[in-house]
């Protein structure tokens, strides 16, 4: 089995995982952190997605194997003690979650887009970005106006 | 309404959201029990099949299996079987034909995803591995998937139904309504499908069952909107364990749309195998099992008719349904295609005909239940559809046929059981066609002709019946079970408030809500006001959540409680100052004492009514309460949809759409602005994108995951700026908050708007949903041609 | 899903040998289809191979006549590419149209064209600007490289070191989403080069990426939308499903190919 060192929410953690074994079993199972979710089987949804080295991926579709020695960000390594991350504030201010399952990974998705598109990130640009988040409950109305108001505060 | 920061009426931020966002929620897979085993469960790959053998030798030998069970054991252990709670009788006074509905199957499967089997071992993976060692030896029957096929097909699904009828049902005056045919100026007829929808909930189906061999009780974790439901039925029927001896735990649940309210064989499965394996067992669903094994939505096969008189006045409406019920009658489902849906086929229309003839089938497919709105998004797709088409044909502005026909005297009795109680429907109207700017439509047609698209707009004024349910009404009616709701107030010696509540949040933020309520009628901080649901152990019997019916029926109950608190309370603060019960007086959250200057804070009273040791004086403030709905409530309001289609391709956007609302008083608009854009969400997807397909043939579902099944994203959606949103207010006379509810209407009142807009754009008739751009590609070239034809 | 060994070599030498060491071996380029494929039991390697972290096996280079992109380089890394954007910006916009941004971060452009996807967007990139597909044994033109459904003229120990593009004169790339799984229902790269010849590369209408001669050829004749637009390709053959009719599908060639050469 391989041996992995991956820097979870900036700190050092090691274990031995098989080599089917994925990066959101690796966080959820083997690390505990269950903010990060599993919505589909085909990569569709996005409840699991994650940064690593800083860049949004599905972690459903990532082999923890292949993630050794990488830097990974859950939804756990957002907020600073109390202070939320500013997207995770935004979500809450603009009423961008209801049942809270698709939320961690249209966050870190979230940040991921205004990482790479800016403060004034057009909604048409948050709209096509999000195509790989699914959401049952918002109609993605409030998530797109969290995404616009998060940036400007990032 | 109170001008408080959090009392009722004000946006207030949700207090779960905290969770939420920083990965904190609770739900059923993110609970791991110690020493806790994965149950996988083995699906049939047929339609209908006979189970000749089933041979799990091998399987058992594999690593790490603990157990392995089907239906046999299932039988030799007497559990009971799945049931469906509400009894429907036919026309001819015969009782629905329910097939027996094993937690395993006994003898045959019926539905590509039947359980067969369930496969307990130390990982998933080996669960999963033991399961593809399990020999089942099938022999094919025929079958049949599509509905509208059923009663003549040579595939008997259950012995009891020989015609795969389950019921031939009827509401109205079947005499009457054919004289008005008879005598019409115009009849308007269509052939509806409503198309059949899975729910998909982002959070898939989950559960834990645990039994401890020292108390003899066991306890389900479990993905649910009513986990004492499910513990009533689990015990009084699959006859598991008494009631108190099972704690049913809904932690938080990520969305449910109805297709959690059900009792499913996986979870009863779960809970009665830890015992037998002697530790906790886990099941997760794999997004395909949702697909293949979650109660699906809608399937209704529909010939619709409205008889109109020479004033443009409609005189009639008809339907024949054929729905289908899948394989096994659901919890529920019976209740769908008749009671929920025909008594709200008149609409917002004073029509004084109606009829509604059901016939419901089994169909080799999964099960069908309620999805969001259940009954009444179909009843309104037929009425929104039939009226709009009406008014082309008889070429009347479908905004004001509609105003022409509007119910506008309440209370109003339709000839289909409801008694609308309040309403304004002619002021949605306006607002909507303000909101919309409706005489400016063309213009905007023109500019969209400019970008080679063709714009067309659709109305739909819907009406739906919610805050289920009054318990007597729908005892009457078949229901077997009161739809009434109950709430605990405790409140604590330091003033803070803690609320049980028997309705389950599962994402519309009772948290929030329900202590929006306490601190109005209490003063209490918002903070200090938590809120408790989801455990059979810590809140009284409660009914769950659904059918929109947490804040006319679950904050009704809490309501009554929080009189009844404050009416102690009054005892107290009257003890302690010293003065008449009578001379008390609670505004604000303090007691004051008529004509003095003498006041006491609601928290010193609380902290009085545990520490005054006075004689005669009974300590304590925790009041509860039950309450059963003197009506249904009924929410309306006018959704209108635009849309561009571009006429090379058949692609449908959605330019903008508007949405007034009556849902009576509001307690956190954002809240209910929520629902609203979600539901309008899920009835945008049941029009423009999603679809559940089995195939004739084979019987298999072809849309059985994400690449097939297509859901709603963020660019299916119209922009910020061009959803727009209103609300009209008539209150609801019936609960003392003058709320109706809001969850499912979104849902209910849009697909037809849709639709309606689509066939406005076009210049077609008809359009099948999903409005794919397959579909309206094909739409257009079959009018087309005709066009060239003519 | 099954268990595997994993292996993650750092040369291209190393991973070819891995494989060839198994019974039953994959290369895994980004997994963003073999994961899943083998999360649903279709596929169950003894050994997978990682390419990723092979040194220098991804970057982008541009000549003054080729774009040379590196098999490891993520979809992403092409949209986002200053250089590309300058030399086939139509390269760029469809790398930017594949999947989700999650998806374009770890799927790579030789994980994609190795397992040719029929509704996969790369393959029509090769076949419309005429790509050639270099291997650690050989070069292949894109015309010889896609044989079949999910198949290419690659041998089982042959890794796809770098694509080279020709720099067309203009391109356009347009794509028509499944609505439920957005790949391509049809997508469209056309190209023209300096000589005036046209590729026109069609993905997820057919079993396999293929030209479509017959505007290519009305085309050679008359560039333009209508000329594109106008010519009507044959149904037989192209792919039927819930989502689009052959007809449909078809139909569809005809309009994204108008709209390729009016955004060319």
């Amino acid at each position: 089995m391989p041996s992995i060192t991956i820097k979870l929410n900036g700190k050092a953690v090691s274990g031995e995982v098989e080599g089917r074994t994925l990066l959101v079993e690796f966080i959820r199972d083997h690390r505990g952190l269950t903010g990060t979710h599993v919505g589909c089987d085909t990569s569709q949804c996005g409840a699991c997605v994650v940064h690593v080295n800083g860049k949004a991926v599905k972690s459903c579709t990532t082999l923890a194997a292949a993630c050794d020695g990488a830097e990974v960000t859950t939804v756990e390594g957002l907020a600073k003690g109390t202070e939320l991350h500013p997207m995770q504030a935004a979500f809450k201010e603009h009423h961008g979650l209801q049942c809270g399952f698709c939320t961690p990974g249209m966050i870190m998705a979230a940040i991921d887009i205004v990482k790479r598109n800016g403060k004034n990130v057009s909604e048409e640009v948050i709209r096509r970005e999000l195509s790989g988040n699914i959401c049952r409950c918002t109609g993605y109305h409030n998530i797109v106006k969290a995404v616009q108001a998060g940036a400007q505060n990032m | 309404m109170s001008q408080s920061a959090t009392g009722v009426g004000a946006s207030v931020r949700r207090k779960e959201d905290l969770r939420f966002i920083t990965g904190k929620g609770q739900y059923t897979d993110d609970i791991n029990l110690k020493d806790q085993a994965y149950a996988y469960f083995l699906r049939s790959p047929h339609a209908h099949a006979k189970i000749k053998s089933i041979n799990t030798a091998k399987a058992a030998k594999m690593p790490g299996v603990a157990g392995i069970f089907t239906g046999q054991d299932i039988a030799d252990s007497k559990l009971g079987g799945l049931i469906c709670g509400w009894m429907i009788h036919s026309k001819d006074g015969s009782a629905m034909k329910a097939g027996p509905h094993p937690v395993l199957a006994q003898g045959k499967v019926r539905y590509v995803g039947d359980h067969v089997a369930v496969i307990i071992a130390d990982t998933k993976e080996q669960a999963k591995a033991a399961a593809a060692a399990v020999q089942v030896s099938y022999e094919d029957l025929p079958h049949v998937v599509d509905a509208s096929k059923a009663m003549k097909s040579k595939a008997q699904i259950h012995d009891v139904a020989p015609d795969n009828r389950v019921f031939n049902w009827g509401l109205g005056n079947e005499e009457s309504t054919a004289a008005a045919f008879k005598n019409a100026a115009h009849v308007t007829t269509l052939n509806i499908v409503n198309n059949r929808l899975i729910p998909n909930a982002m959070e898939p189906r989950a559960a834990i069952g645990a039994y401890d061999s020292g108390t003899e009780g066991y306890t389900l974790y479990t993905t649910s909107q009513n986990p004492h439901v499910a513990r009533l039925v689990i015990s009084a029927f699959h006859g598991l364990a008494p009631e108190h001896k099972l704690r049913v735990i809904a932690p938080d649940v990520g969305g449910g749309f109805g297709s959690k309210i059900f009792i499913y064989a996986e979870e009863v499965v779960c809970v009665w195998a830890s015992k037998h394996v002697g530790r906790p067992v886990k099941w997760t669903a794999e997004r395909t099992e949702s697909f293949l094994s979650d109660a699906h939505g809608r399937d209704h096969h529909t010939k619709a008719e409205l008889a109109v008189d020479a004033n443009g006045k409609i005189t009639g409406l008809r339907v024949h349904t054929i729905a289908s019920m899948g394989a096994y009658l659901s919890t529920f489902a019976s209740c769908v295609p008749t009671y929920l849906y025909a008594t709200l086929l008149s609409g917002q229309y004073n029509i004084p005909n109606v009829y509604a003839e059901v016939d419901a089938v089994y169909t080799n497919t999964s099960p069908v239940d309620a999805y969001r709105g259940a009954g009444r998004p179909e009843a309104t797709y037929v009425v929104e559809r039939l009226v709009e088409t009406a008014a082309r044909e008889l070429k009347l502005d479908p905004a004001e046929f509609r105003r022409k026909n509007f119910v506008t005297q309440f209370p109003h009795q339709t000839p289909v059981i409801m008694t609308y109680d309040a309403g304004d429907y002619g002021a949605a109207l306006d607002k909507a066609l303000q909101i919309n700017d409706y005489k400016n439509f063309a213009a905007r047609k023109a500019e969209s002709a400019k970008h080679g698209k063709l714009r067309g707009i659709g109305f739909s004024a819907y009406i739906e019946a919610c805050g289920i349910a009054p318990s007597a009404a729908v005892g009457s009616l078949g229901a077997g079970v009161g739809l009434w709701e109950s709430a605990e107030v405790r409140v604590n010696p330091v003033g803070s408030v803690e609320i049980l509540t028997g309705s389950h949040s599962h994402g519309q933020g009772h948290e929030t809500t329900f202590a929006q309520l306490v601190s109005e009628k209490l003063g209490v901080d918002i903070n200090n006001v938590s809120i408790v649901h989801g455990d059979t152990d810590k809140v009284q019997f409660g009914m769950g959540t659904y059918g929109s019916r947490s804040g006319a029926v679950g904050m009704h109950a809490l309501s009554k409680a929080l009189d009844r608190v404050e009416a102690k309370a009054k005892k107290v603060a009257a003890h302690c100052m010293e003065a008449s019960e009578n001379d008390i007086e609670f505004k604000n959250g303090t007691f004051t004492v008529k004509g003095t200057d003498k006041k006491m804070a609601f928290g010193e009273v609380a902290l009085q009514a545990y520490i005054a040791h006075k004689p005669g004086f009974e300590p304590g403030l925790k009041e509860s309460a039950f309450h059963d709905p003197a009506n249904f409530v009924f929410p309306a309001g006018v959704h209108i949809c635009e849309v561009e289609v571009d006429p090379e391709t058949g692609h449908t956007e959605v330019a903008a759409y508007t949405c007034v609302d009556d849902f009576g008083n509001l307690i956190n608009p954002m809240i209910v602005e929520g629902q609203v854009q979600g539901g309008i969400a899920q009835g945008i997807g049941q029009a423009l994108l999603e679809g559940c397909s089995y195939d004739d043939d084979s019987g298999q579902l072809l849309t059985g995951s994400y690449m097939d099944y297509a859901m709603p994203r963020a660019r299916n959606m119209p922009a910020v700026e061009n959803f727009k949103l209103g609300f009209t207010c008539t209150p609801c006379p019936t609960n003392p908050m003058g709320m109706k509810g809001c969850g499912e209407a979104g849902a209910i009142g849009s697909p037809p708007a849709v639709i309606n807009a689509i066939t406005n754009a076009i210049g077609v008739r008809e359009i099948a949903m999903p409005a794919t751009p397959l579909t309206v590609w094909q739409a257009m070239q079959a009018s087309g041609a005709k066009k060239a034809a003519e | 899903m099954e268990n595997f060994n994993y292996h993650r070599p750092a040369t291209v030498a190393a991973a070819v040998a891995a494989l060839k060491k198994s019974k039953d071996g994959k290369f895994l380029a980004g997994g963003h289809t073999l994961i899943p494929t083998m999360k649903q039991g279709l596929a169950a390697p003894k050994d997978v191979v990682d390419l990723t972290a092979i040194k220098g096996f991804s970057g982008i280079k541009v000549s003054k006549t080729a774009v040379t992109i590196k098999a490891g380089t993520t979809h992403q890394e092409v949209a986002t590419s200053k250089e590309i954007k300058k030399a086939i910006p139509a390269l760029a916009e469809m790398a930017g149209k594949i999947g989700g941004v999650h998806v374009r971060h770890r799927g790579t452009i030789g994980g994609s064209i190795a397992n040719n996807d029929p509704a996969a967007d790369y393959p029509s990139a090769c076949m419309g600007l005429g790509a050639t597909i270099e291997t650690n044994k050989r070069k292949i033109e894109a015309d010889k490289f896609f044989t079949g459904m999910f198949e290419t003229a690659l041998k089982k120990d042959e890794v796809i070191t770098a694509v080279h593009f020709p720099i067309p004169k203009k391109a356009s790339h347009q794509k028509f989403p499944n609505p439920a799984s957005r790949y391509a229902m049809v997508g469209v790269f056309l190209s023209q080069n300096a000589k005036g010849q046209v590729r026109v590369g069609v993905t997820g209408a057919a079993p396999c990426v293929f030209r479509a001669k017959d505007i290519e050829a009305a085309l050679a004749k008359e560039f333009s939308a209508k000329a594109a637009a106008g010519t009507k390709v044959a149904a037989k053959g192209l792919l039927s499903d819930m989502h689009a009719s052959a007809d449909y599908r078809a139909h569809l060639i005809s309009v994204l190919a108008g709209r390729a050469v009016a955004a060319a």
